[in-house]
């Protein structure tokens, strides 16, 4: 799929599903969205640009290997998950900054957790599909 | 009594798994990383269990939602015991694994999985939540269909399918069994759920739940007409792999019978009948199997079956002493199975075969390594005062104090058939004189390893038998662990009155 529509195309759409995506985990919580479709509209986003210019193209923008995402979600998942106890409150509880940050909203503890999610997803489905185009 | 730590055990398998997947290249580190790891997981494990023997039921409630809402974690004696248990034979795995598992293997994550593994046990263990359960299950099943197939041999390849399936069915099986009940409770809290189902006037419906659940979990722990799928699978993987499972997979579901059905279902005549035919056939059956076979992995993945019938026996005795029992051969049956497929491995990595035929020798040219062999070969057939006695010794007291002599004569039978088998597995593979088998090129042998890896092997071997002797020897203490935990699940008012409070 070498077309110039849709290599030009990429370009533009890399930058702006990578912006959705992170507008996507920021409105989970309360309202449809979250880490786990924000990680995947994410990953679609490399993957889009890699079918129009080819993996290693793609392989220099990310710069790392994919893979390395997995274990820096899971700290931020754990981290989210065991901060509850330096309050001596039970794992997973929900904690809140009592302001609401500007643009972002009310920031809790499940905000780093879902960062968390958005961060393994991507790392996972990218090394899946990587590896599998690799062998092509 | 509430603890927020004590979910500890489980997160930090999990923290082990994330600091192992950051030195995803460094083959050593991993290695010294997973032992560590797994000795600090032993002194958590120590502590809570200090802690639960002098305290009581602790309990946690994740994400600080009150009990029958939220997702509960439990840890009372029985949960504690498990998780020391698994911790134990875990950091004799991965003290195993440093010596036996090949690089290759190594390479595509063998040691963050091994954690994820025993992450998923202990929260199984710790679970207090009906659903919560079925996740850890998942959690363990999805990593151990990882480590079957590691290394992608063809014969692993083979067994893991039939693993897999089996284990996806009894998954399907359990959440429909989950299903019913929350329909017919509305709640999926076990402590909830204990005072909720006694309450059902519709009998025939709660056995029929019942029933479910003995079938998802009868596959998950191998019990007789639901056997199949584990010895086609577990002697497909490397040793270090076997080793876990052997000694820890099946129990999993040893101990969900057990606290589901002294907690949510108090079995009625009809089921104590079904459980003790179940049990007496499983014990012959395995027993049986384990003895036409050739391959010494077959037979102990045979053998395992026929001693997850002690355990159901004790169950379907249901007396506390019987109760009694069955923890005390779990307690015993975990360090020792898990230990005997080290032993198998250590054989292979010697001889470079499994077949009894050609294997021999071994007391002649290696007599100390024998002797160390001996102990949990021997532990296994319950010899005096070796540990798999003791545990007998209740069973069958249970069993005389019921009146169900079949079910004793069906132990006696299973432990002198056990007792024939391992004899027979002496002579032939240690006092026979082996035949010369040829070199195989794959195979690394032990002379050939590095002392360190040497010394890894040997040391988890001699670890885990010490354990044994130490279960044995010490019987009295841990025959005090087992009667608190069997009157701990007989009446089970402290377990709930810690989840849901006084009433």
């Amino acid at each position: 799929m070498k077309t110039i529509i849709f290599r030009t195309a990429s370009d533009y759409l890399l930058p702006l599903l990578l912006l959705f995506s992170v507008f996507i985990l920021l409105r989970g919580h309360y309202l449809p969205g979250g880490g786990f479709v924000g990680g995947l509209i994410a990953s679609i986003a490399f993957v889009i640009h890699s079918f129009a210019n080819g993996l290693e193209k793609t392989r220099n923008i990310i710069k790392f290997h994919p893979g390395f995402l997995m274990p820096i979600g899971l700290v931020f998942a754990i981290g989210a998950g065991a901060a509850p106890w330096i309050v001596g409150q039970p794992f997973m509880s929900g904690l809140w900054f009592d302001d609401p940050f500007p643009v972002i909203g009310m920031v809790g503890s499940a905000l780093f957790f879902d960062t968390g999610v958005y961060l393994v997803v991507i790392g996972v489905s990218l090394t899946i599909i990587f590896t599998i185009s690799e062998t092509l | 009594m509430s603890n927020p730590y004590i979910v500890l055990p489980i997160i930090f398998q999990l923290f082990l798994a994330i600091v192992l997947m950051f030195c995803w290249t460094q083959k050593n580190l991993q290695k010294l990383v997973s032992t560590v790891g797994s000795l600090i997981a032993v002194i958590i494990a120590v502590i809570m269990f200090v802690e639960v023997w002098e305290v009581g039921p602790m309990v946690t409630q994740a994400g600080n939602w009150e009990a029958p809402y939220g997702i509960t974690f439990v840890a009372d004696t029985f949960s504690v015991l498990m998780v020391l248990l698994t911790t134990l034979s875990g950091l004799g795995v991965s003290v195993f694994s440093v010596g036996a598992v090949r690089n290759a293997r190594v390479k595509f994550g063998y040691f963050p999985i091994l954690h994820f593994l025993i992450m998923g046990l202990c929260g199984a263990f710790l679970a207090g939540d009906i659903f919560n359960l079925y996740v850890w299950f998942e959690i363990i099943i999805i990593s151990s269909f990882v480590l079957i197939t590691i290394g992608g041999e063809k014969a692993q390849l083979e067994g893991s399918i039939k693993y897999v399936t089996m284990n996806l069915l009894a998954s399907v099986v359990f959440l429909t069994a989950i299903a019913v009940l929350y329909g017919l409770t509305g709640s999926l809290n076990m402590a909830d759920l204990s005072n909720k189902v006694a309450e059902i006037e519709n009998r025939g419906l709660v056995n029929l739940t019942a029933i479910l659940f003995l079938v998802g979990f009868g596959i998950k722990s191998a019990v007789f007409p639901l056997y199949f799928w584990l010895p086609a699978s577990y002697h497909t993987p490397p040793p270090a792999i076997s080793a876990i499972f052997g000694g820890l997979l099946t129990k999993v579901g040893v101990y969900a019978l057990l606290r589901v059905f002294t907690l949510i279902f108090i079995p009625d005549a009809f089921l104590i009948t079904l459980i003790s035919i179940m049990a007496a056939l499983t014990i012959f059956s395995g027993a049986i199997g384990a003895l036409i076979q050739n391959n010494i992995r077959k037979i102990f993945s045979y053998l395992i079956i026929c001693h997850i019938g002690f355990m159901l026996a004790g169950l379907g005795m249901y007396t506390e002493i019987a109760i009694l029992g069955a923890v005390f051969y779990l307690t015993h049956d975990i360090i020792v199975k898990t230990n005997l497929f080290m032993v198998s491995g250590l054989m292979f990595k010697i001889k470079g075969t499994y077949s009894l035929r050609l294997l021999g020798g071994f007391y002649k040219d290696y007599p100390k390594l024998s002797l160390l062999m001996a102990i949990p070969l021997f532990s296994l057939v319950g010899i005096p005062p070796l540990s798999g006695f003791w545990a007998k010794f209740y069973l069958i007291q249970g069993g005389l104090e019921v009146n169900n002599l079949v079910l004793v004569g069906f132990i006696i039978l299973g432990s002198f058939l056990t007792l024939f088998i391992i004899a027979r597995l002496w002579s032939e593979a240690f006092w026979k004189t082996g035949e010369l088998v040829p070199k195989k090129l794959k195979v690394k042998y032990f002379h050939e390893l590095k002392p360190l890896k040497r010394t890894a092997i040997v040391a988890s071997i001699l670890f885990l038998a010490l354990i044994s002797l130490g279960i044995g020897l010490g019987a009295e203490y841990v025959i005090q662990v087992a009667e608190r935990v069997a009157s701990e699940l007989m009446d089970p008012q402290a377990y709930k009155e810690a989840v849901l409070g006084k009433l």
